[in-house]
């Protein structure tokens, strides 16, 4: 079976779907989401680390990560609020960037079973506007842009 | 107020989506495109010079018309922008997949 993530933005609306079948049973699929360990593990990669600095599971609790840059300088933040919170269910959370003008972004979080070993989630983003949801898809590519830049910068240094 | 002409911007409006569903098929010019619509022929022409300059569209001299078709690489382009975001998360969900099979086996 195919595993891909999907993307639905549909023209003329704030809002997008992501969604994706894992080979996993849904319980570990939930974990992965809000055991700090596991979490800075996948939301790490090589020219950045994520640190969770808070996760209070549970409704009302807040979140925070940071992800640094090889030097160890924060190079992003955001942060959050669980609305809603069912263990293996689904998750209902505010996404806020630090530092930037983005304003809160609001996320709902759906784990379904699929079979005992696989499980699906679906991701429902929704933007203030049409026109910043556009720019937080165009966001990724100039982001990974900046990281590109800053790994030939640390590969210069090293030949200096 | 000068607006950033950019193709997301250019397919944002409706008669210009039209506009490209209509060049799609055959190269038009510029009377024959206005024809299909019920806006002021002005519009049009204003909607055309956008899709123009964002080179959705593309100009052909053919005698004393000018004819406009559809420049499909820069639709690519539009089809491909997501593509990135898309990646950014399949890159997470796979790794994510990967760490926690690893968490199944140990149960």
């Amino acid at each position: 079976m195919e595993r891909k993530t999907k993307i639905t933005a549909e023209e003329g609306k704030h809002d997008l779907l992501i969604t994706r079948e894992f080979d996993l049973p849904v319980e570990l699929l939930f974990r992965a989401h809000v055991e700090p360990d596991i979490f800075e593990q996948w939301m790490s990669h090589d020219y950045g680390t994520t640190k969770v600095k808070k996760l209070e599971a549970r409704a009302h609790g807040g979140w925070l990560f940071q992800t640094s840059d090889l030097q160890g300088n924060v190079v992003f933040q955001a942060n959050g609020v669980f609305h809603d919170f069912e263990p293996n269910k689904k998750i209902t959370r505010t996404f806020e960037m630090n530092n930037t003008p983005f304003p809160v972004q609001l996320e709902f979080l759906d784990f379904s079973e699929l079979t005992e070993d696989t499980s699906k989630l679906t991701i429902h983003v929704i933007y203030k506007s049409i026109e910043l949801r556009d720019q937080m898809l165009k966001m990724p590519f100039s982001q990974g842009m900046n990281m590109a830049h800053n790994r030939l910068q640390e590969i210069v240094h090293k030949l200096k | 107020m000068n607006l950033r002409r950019d193709v997301f911007q250019a397919i944002a409006d409706p008669t210009r989506r039209a506009i490209l569903l209509l060049v799609a098929s055959q190269s038009m010019t510029a009377g024959a495109i206005a024809s299909n619509f019920d806006t002021a022929r002005p519009t049009v022409s204003k909607h055309l010079q956008i899709l123009t300059e964002c080179e959705l569209l593309g100009q052909e001299q053919q005698g004393r018309e000018m004819y406009y078709h559809l420049n499909p690489q820069k639709m690519k382009e539009i089809a491909d922008f997501i593509e990135p975001f898309r990646k950014m998360w399949d890159d997470r969900f796979n790794k994510l997949e990967s760490i926690m099979k690893k968490y199944k086996t140990k149960k």
